[in-house]
């Protein structure tokens, strides 16, 4: 069977969207346990639970971009509360811990957004509707934002990451907790930051990738699936490999569907996942084993 | 090595529990009774995956794929097989879950830690989105539904399930399955899962295949929650999606939570308190009974890693 040209190239531009908003949910992922060893599994329920908030704030307001503002800030705040309750107790103990704490919190925040919005999907009306015409079909523009969107803000958190005094703060305690506190590092508060940053990135992801599915209290499920697969992909920790994992996994996906149905084409991204635990166990763009 | 001291204490205490247990379907009336039968299955799920979590250190949150495995391969033989056999069932269930457990051991136990959990998890998702894809074999979303099996012993006798008997077949599967698991956790090999657990690059120095023991723990583990899941197919006599779906796998890691991990038992009573917790809850809050029992786990996981038997871990394993 021969594929059409054109179609190729459609697919390739939905796999670079789809894979910079999944690269936007995972780079936080990453920043986390890079950070404290914690894996989030409550990620993907902060990714839901953005998306809830957005729909909300833009009924009350109908902007937009406020909604994407506030969302960020309302679960970059509950991040900050969960990270002091729940995870600050369990630092220096066995990382697996965390895993639990986290998948506690995890169904406690799916069942709650179930109960408070209801099982209803819910639908994001996109900031504007134009199109363009992409060969034989018209392709929303609002798609091509959303990628240039989390570009920007994963390219803010890296410039920041380089350059803030802030930024440089969250480095030196990734690198070694101990010495960064004796430097006069705010540790636990660094913890707290980071925590709030990602859950802020997920929020974010979370109303961005709104209008593109409905919302509804489960589709955190599949998304943190997917980021738990990059992460492992691109090396755990390791933000470039997430982000080129990300590209990588969804431009697979966007092509597989071309001749199975999307529930099917996950099954790439697993196999992709089990070739790199073969032949790469550390994932694969970290060079060395630790 | 000294000879152990008598463990008097912890038979007394089988012996009562079993009898409790042996009782229970006599006295209890007919909700209660099909709730412990249901605790006994789950039980047995979460205990395969003790010997993962509370034994060699390895938090897997696959469990569902085996268990799954175990119910379709069930619903294969009962469906396919004419006359339904209950044995058959219990083998093709046992040979399902197998082959997913080697498959998933082979490729998991290269990654430690952490990246295990990931991978079990994907592993089961692999499966999910298999059988929930290929409807023709399946069933689909809708599952598959079967018949119950006539409980036989070939040769001697056969008759219809009851509920009495059918809590008898479950409990006398899930207690030959615990001492078997007991007697395995106190071998050399438990011994080595075990140091596994407490020190990883030190059992490798003393010359021990990680390796190796670990792929062996994840078959064995997998083939007892497969067995659970032949169990759950002949009581419920449905097959469906969502039994493989992660979901079913982290309430597992509740269950050995709540209960206690390294104790075999301590998950079966964590099983217990979670579907006591759910009936309590779920009579004011509905399906929303997942919210204070999250909470309550969240808790446990910071307070009580222990569990609820924790205390007892040095008794329950002599």
């Amino acid at each position: 069977m021969t594929v059409p040209f054109d179609l190729l190239l459609v697919q390739m531009v939905n796999g670079i969207v789809s894979g910079m908003i999944l690269a936007l949910v995972a780079s936080g992922l990453t920043l986390i346990f890079g950070i404290m060893d914690v894996v989030n599994f409550a990620h993907g329920e902060l990714f839901m639970l953005g998306a809830y908030v957005g729909t909300t704030t833009l009924v009350v307001t109908g902007s937009f971009w406020l909604a994407l503002l506030v969302a960020s800030v309302t679960i970059a705040l509950l991040g900050a509360v969960l990270q002091i309750t729940a995870l600050r107790p369990l630092l220096g103990r066995d990382p697996l811990t965390t895993i639990l704490a986290t998948f506690g919190i995890s169904l406690v925040l799916q069942n709650y957004a179930l109960w408070q919005y209801g099982p209803v999907a819910r639908k994001i009306q996109e900031p504007f509707t134009g199109q363009f015409q992409l060969f034989h079909v018209e392709y929303p523009w609002y798609r091509i934002v959303i990628a240039v969107l989390s570009a920007v803000i994963i390219g803010g958190l890296w410039l920041f990451m380089k350059y803030g005094k802030y930024g440089i703060w969250i480095r030196a305690t990734t690198q070694d907790r101990i010495m960064a506190s004796a430097m006069g590092i705010p540790v636990p508060l660094v913890h707290t930051g980071v925590f709030a940053i990602g859950a802020a990135m997920a929020a974010a992801s979370g109303v961005l990738f709104g209008p593109l599915v409905g919302v509804n209290h489960a589709m955190g499920l599949d998304f943190i699936l997917k980021a738990f697969i990059v992460v492992v992909v691109g090396g755990m920790g390791n933000l470039g490999g997430s982000i080129l994992a990300s590209i990588f996994i969804s431009l697979l996906e966007a092509f597989a569907s071309i001749w199975m149905s999307p529930a099917q084409a996950v099954i790439v991204s697993f196999v992709v996942l089990i070739l790199t635990l073969l032949f790469r166990p550390t994932g694969l763009f970290v060079p060395t084993p630790k | 090595m000294t000879a152990r001291p008598p463990a008097t204490g912890y038979w007394i205490g089988f012996f009562v529990v079993l009898g409790l247990l042996i009782v229970a379907p006599l006295v209890l009336p007919a909700f209660w009774r099909r709730f412990a039968t249901e605790i006994l299955i789950w039980g047995l799920l979460a205990m395969s995956s003790d010997i993962l979590i509370g034994y060699t250190g390895m938090v897997s949150f696959g469990h569902s794929a085996f268990f799954g495995l175990g119910m379709y391969g069930a619903a294969a033989a009962l469906l396919t097989v004419r006359p339904p056999s209950l044995w058959l069932a219990l083998l093709y269930g046992l040979v399902g879950a197998g082959v997913v457990a080697v498959f998933v051991a082979y490729f998991a136990t290269r990654l430690r830690d952490i990246y295990f959990s990931i991978t079990t998890l994907v592993f089961s998702q692999i499966f999910y989105v298999i059988i929930f894809t290929w409807t023709e074999v399946t069933g689909g979303e809708n599952g598959l539904t079967f018949s119950q099996p006539p409980l036989s012993i070939p040769g001697v006798w056969s008759g219809r399930f009851t509920a009495d008997t059918l809590h008898w077949f479950v409990l006398a599967i899930v207690t030959a399955s615990y001492l078997t698991l007991r007697r395995i956790t106190q071998s050399p090999f438990g011994m080595v899962l075990q140091s596994i657990r407490e020190n990883e690059p030190r059992t490798r120095a003393i010359g021990y295949h990680v390796e190796r023991y670990k792929i062996v723990a994840v078959m064995l583990s997998g083939l007892f929650a497969g067995l659970s899941g032949v169990l759950y197919a002949i009581q419920n006599k449905f097959a469906a999606p969502d039994f493989v779906f992660f979901l079913i796998s982290g309430e597992v890691v509740v269950f050995n939570v709540m209960g206690g991990m390294g104790t075999l038992v301590g998950p079966v009573a964590g099983a217990a308190l979670f579907f006591l917790l759910r009936e309590g809850f779920s009579r004011f809050l509905t399906e929303y009974y997942l919210i204070p029992v999250g909470v309550i786990f969240t808790l446990m996981v910071i307070f009580m890693p222990q569990g609820v038997l924790g205390l007892l871990r040095r008794p329950l394993n002599r």
